[in-house]
């Protein structure tokens, strides 16, 4: 059986790519609410900035 | 305007960390045995309308994201660490110090929780070519019956009924495809959970963001204890093959495993 390569990343920080920061930092981490004047909970902000992401890709390739 | 405060995390140890969001110095604020990590942003920018414009910049999200994550990263890199979603924003301080007290048995359950355990993040990439050529392996032929493609006797000189036949088989075989990379995606997560403390599956990237147009089968996310990661790295590359290539990134801060019930 042929085994495809399996690639690990550790990058820092500033080279991670942003559309897998996204992933983490909008669907997960504690919510907090009480007295916020916003979360990204408090509205489907996966989607605005998809669609921000989608309609700049050709713009922005290199940074993701 | 005055500032407001920006939370990044929240975790039981005071360390010094890069600066956060807009530039600014991190500072933290201990209360209950808890310690959450701050910083001041204007109202003019982080104020809830200016923040709706902000998010429709992809620059000004990629470089908050960034900042965000080089705070939370330096302090989960030493310590047991509750990261907070991106662009959680109080009104002051106070308000920051009245959260910590009013959920410490809620933060103190997530941090045991994570304690000694990172978040893995593991994504199968398969191309449509592999997929189907997996399909159409012999060895996976189990569900094409040779019963039901009565085509050949009798049929000749019906050339719209071996129209509909042809048809229907390429239906058939999509729909087997399919089915088939559902399947494997949910042995390879089903396995990696059984190793992890945890296991959650984000949804698969739009490839015009990722970059890469393969299908991705799988985007999961795993919290794992520190002693196993070799163990799961191993686990993960034996996942792959067959068309199939899986890759890792990690460790994370257990951004995905830190999901509060709302107070």
């Amino acid at each position: 059986m042929r085994r495809d390569v399996s690639v690990y990343e550790e990058l820092p920080p500033e080279r991670v790519a942003l559309v897998d920061l996204l992933d983490r930092l909008l669907a997960g981490g504690v919510v907090v609410t009480g007295d916020l004047v916003l979360s990204i909970a408090d509205v489907d902000l996966v989607h605005i900035s998809l669609r921000t992401v989608l309609a700049s890709v050709d713009e922005y390739g290199g940074i993701l | 305007m005055p500032d407001l405060t920006y939370l990044y995390a929240v975790a039981r140890e005071s360390l010094s960390c890069p600066s956060g969001v807009a530039g600014n110095p991190v500072r933290t604020i201990a209360r209950a045995g808890l310690v959450a990590y701050v910083s001041s942003v204007p109202a003019e920018l982080f104020g809830a309308e200016p923040l709706r414009r902000s998010l429709e910049d992809l620059d000004w999200l990629g470089e908050t994201a960034r900042a965000h994550h080089r705070v939370v990263d330096a302090v989960a890199a030493v310590t047991t660490t509750a990261p907070v979603r991106l662009v959680t924003v109080y009104e002051d301080d106070a308000q920051v110090a009245e959260l910590l007290e009013r959920r410490s048995v809620a933060f103190g359950d997530v941090l045991a929780h994570v304690t000694g355990r990172r978040e893995w993040g593991v994504k199968a990439y398969t191309s449509p070519a592999a997929a189907a050529a997996q399909a159409a392996d012999p060895d996976h032929a189990d569900q094409r019956g040779g019963a039901r493609t009565c085509g050949g006797d009798g049929q000749a000189g019906r050339p719209g009924t071996a129209y509909l036949q042809r048809r229907r088989a390429g239906l058939r075989g999509r729909e087997q495809v399919r089915r088939q990379v559902l399947q494997r995606a949910d042995h390879i997560h089903r396995a990696l959970s059984a190793l992890a403390a945890a296991g959650r599956r984000h949804r698969p990237q739009d490839p015009r963001l990722s970059g890469r147009h393969d299908w991705m089968l799988l985007n999961g996310a795993y919290l794992v204890d520190e002693a196993r990661a070799g163990e799961f790295a191993a686990l993960a590359g034996e996942l792959g093959g067959d068309g199939v290539e899986i890759r890792v990134t990690g460790p994370w801060a257990p951004y995905s495993f830190t999901v509060m019930e709302p107070a």
